[in-house]
């Protein structure tokens, strides 16, 4: 490895400034779908799908080595982290006698955004999100290894 | 906190499968976290057991949203016998996973993928929910595509693919079919799904019959009976043994489970048409599954298709479908389970001694090994049907259940199916133990763990599934009453509807 990312589709211009700027935006929409979720459409799955789309162009663009360095974290953890998170917002509720999954809510009244609900529904739509981004970039990520070893290898 | 009980089994497997992945670099640390999942599972299911045992059939309503609207977990007596046989299949196969399952297939993600199929069939065990159930299929589906394959051998791939598609075209008929459903009754909750359909009309009555045979179909390909059964014995020799050990034990029966808790609660009126083909369903699958093995010569082939034959048994109980028949049906599963999973694990440590699934490469066995042709033989004649092993009783009480009801012609197959059975575990015992080491036999053991591999992580989920097997023949008694209890509560509709949407007046 000398550096130098084998992909034919970094020569594209276009692709390669657009992955640059949308990357950013791509993920500040999946956060507000993550949160608008509670009460509109949206919600876990849906942000999900359009952060790891998000990661998916930067990839194309930009190569996969660049992308898992923006990426920092390994998708595999990312699944783990997002189901375990997922799992044990169902938990609090069991605790408290209620059945499992049972939505707890506890409202804060937060200085400049006014009130805020905290909830386990949050908790259990941040772990879907992560399990949705983890699993799909582990596929893409995985597929573009396979892809440039193959390059590599003819 | 009795609620807890019932979450838990699915919970737990979910939870471990979450944390072998977090933990995916570390294989040592996944394997312990399998041992113990799968014993904190069966520890939770034992006490599920008896909770129901003691108290009646146990609810929880997932998320506090009331019955017929949200999802709810359901614990009859049946379904958590089933629960703890998970258990009971899921810790042996975790500790023979201990030594027995290659680098290469830990690093590709075995645990997690063990402890998602173990997530998929409790919850297909407890929900109460016709709709959840076809998620939780697909849960154990999608692990259970990606273990047979983990590896990637040409045969794995060939059977993988006939695997697949079966399943997926079960999937799709099965999805079918609960659309019709909800489209005539506006529910999907199994208890209300069997009030409404006790109230329809005479001219409906026809539209249930063809959703009847539509899931009856589905089913019947998940449990492998005839005639859509030649998926397993195409796939179930070519994955690791642990992983075919967990599919012979599991996954047919959640098939079996299903038509039983189907055409005991929500399709029971036409039973003239239903039970008569789950009766020839019964007949046909035992006598082909039974005649496929006789031609097989390889060790966990011929397994295979016992898997078939033996499942014709239960189905047999079910459509005979009178109290004692059903108390035989649940028995046969109770024994059933415990014994194929073992028999697998045995052929997986002779492939271990002797690198090789041939029966006429192997032999000698007996001479070397003794200990363990007695292992082998305690679940093989358990199989065939032999006093004093667990087999016996639950072929007698079936057969006796077929010569009360007079159904002659399915009495004499399964007693012939038991003597054919006989035959093919005494082939396997006079090839593989009994003559002697065939001359130019390659004996090339196989050992995936060269610094810490021992024997003992083999031979204990053995000996402990023996034991069990022996247990289930010598105290006959209690575990007669159970099943006699589990068949009470299946024959009784009211107890399951009343039990998930309250008394009504």
């Amino acid at each position: 490895m000398n550096g130098k990312s084998p992909t034919k589709m970094e020569s594209s211009l276009i692709l390669r400034a657009a992955g640059h700027f949308l990357l950013p935006l791509l993920v500040l929409f999946s956060l507000f779908l993550l949160l608008r979720g509670h009460n509109e459409p949206g919600g876990g799955f849906i942000a999900g799908l359009v952060a790891a789309s998000a990661f998916a162009l930067y990839t194309f663009s930009m190569g996969l080595k660049s992308a898992r360095k923006t990426l920092r974290a390994d998708p595999r953890d990312l699944m783990g982290a997002g189901l375990t998170l997922a799992l044990l917002s169902g938990v609090p509720a069991m605790l408290q006698g209620q059945p499992f999954l049972t939505a707890l809510w506890w409202p804060l009244t937060l200085p400049l955004l006014g009130e805020v609900k905290l909830s386990t529904v949050l908790a259990f739509d941040i772990g879907v999100y992560l399990v949705v981004i983890g699993s799909v970039l582990t596929i893409v990520l995985n597929l573009a290894e396979a892809e440039e070893n193959a390059e590599w290898k003819s | 906190m009795s609620s807890s009980y019932l979450v838990l089994p699915v919970l737990i497997p979910l939870l471990a499968g979450a944390l072998s992945l977090l933990f995916w670099r570390s294989h040592t640390a996944q394997r312990w976290l399998g041992v113990m999942a799968t014993g904190a599972l069966l520890w939770t299911a034992v006490l599920l057991l008896l909770l129901t045992w003691r108290e009646g059939i146990q609810v929880v309503e997932i998320g506090n949203w009331p019955a017929p609207f949200g999802i709810v977990l359901v614990s009859d007596l049946l379904g958590a016998i089933m629960v703890v046989l998970t258990g009971i299949t899921g810790f042996a196969t975790a500790l023979y996973s201990l030594t027995s399952i290659p680098k290469q297939h830990e690093k590709y993600g075995y645990y997690p993928l063990l402890h998602l199929l173990l997530a998929g069939v409790c919850g297909a065990f407890l929900t109460g929910d016709i709709f959840n159930l076809y998620v939780w299929f697909e849960v154990m589906l999608v692990a259970s595509f990606a273990l047979i394959i983990l590896g990637g051998e040409r045969a794995q791939m060939e059977g993988a693919i006939k695997y697949v598609t079966l399943n997926l075209f079960s999937s799709a008929l099965f999805l079918s079919a609960i659309g019709l459903l909800y489209g005539l009754v506006g529910s999907l909750n199994m208890a209300d799904v069997a009030d409404k359909l006790s109230q329809l009309s005479g001219e409906e009555r026809g539209l249930v019959s063809v959703i009847s045979l539509l899931f009856l179909v589905a089913f019947g390909i998940k449990a492998a009976a005839f005639p859509l059964f030649f998926w397993l014995p195409a796939s179930y020799h070519t994955p690791q043994v642990a992983v075919s050990a967990i599919f012979a034990g599991l996954l047919t029966k959640v098939g079996v489970y299903v038509l039983f808790r189907f055409y005991t609660l929500i399709f029971i009126d036409d039973t003239d048409l239903t039970h008569t083909i789950l009766l020839w369903m019964g007949i046909l699958t035992m006598l082909v599954g039974v005649l496929g093995a006789a031609a097989q010569f390889e060790f966990r082939r011929i397994l295979s298709f016992h898997i078939v034959s033996q499942i014709g048994y239960m189905i047999l109980g079910l459509a005979i479908f009178t109290p004692l028949a059903l108390v035989g049906g649940v028995f046969y599963i109770m024994h059933h389970i415990i014994v194929k999973a073992n028999l697998f694990l045995v052929s997986g440590l002779v492939y271990r001694l002797r690198g090789s699934y041939q029966l006429k490469d192997l032999g000698g066995l007996y001479r070397s090994h003794p200990w363990l042709a007695l292992l082998f033989l305690i679940p093989a004649l358990s199989l065939a049907g032999l006093p004093p092993l667990s087999g016996f009783f639950a072929k007698f009480v079936i057969i006796r259940a077929g010569i009360e009801a007079e159904q002659w012609l399915a009495v004499a197959v399964a007693l012939l199916v038991g003597f054919l059975t006989l035959y093919s575990m005494i082939k396997i015992w006079n090839e593989v133990f009994w003559k002697a080491v065939p001359e130019g036999a390659s004996c090339t053991p196989r050992i995936y763990h060269p610094q810490s591999e021992k024997l003992g992580m083999y031979y204990l989920p053995i000996i402990g599934l023996a034991t069990m097997t022996v247990l289930i023949g010598i105290a006959a008694q209690p575990i007669y009453e159970l099943a006699e209890a589990a068949a009470a509560q299946l024959l009784d509709p009211r107890l399951y509807i009343d039990a998930v949407l309250g008394e009504r007046p």
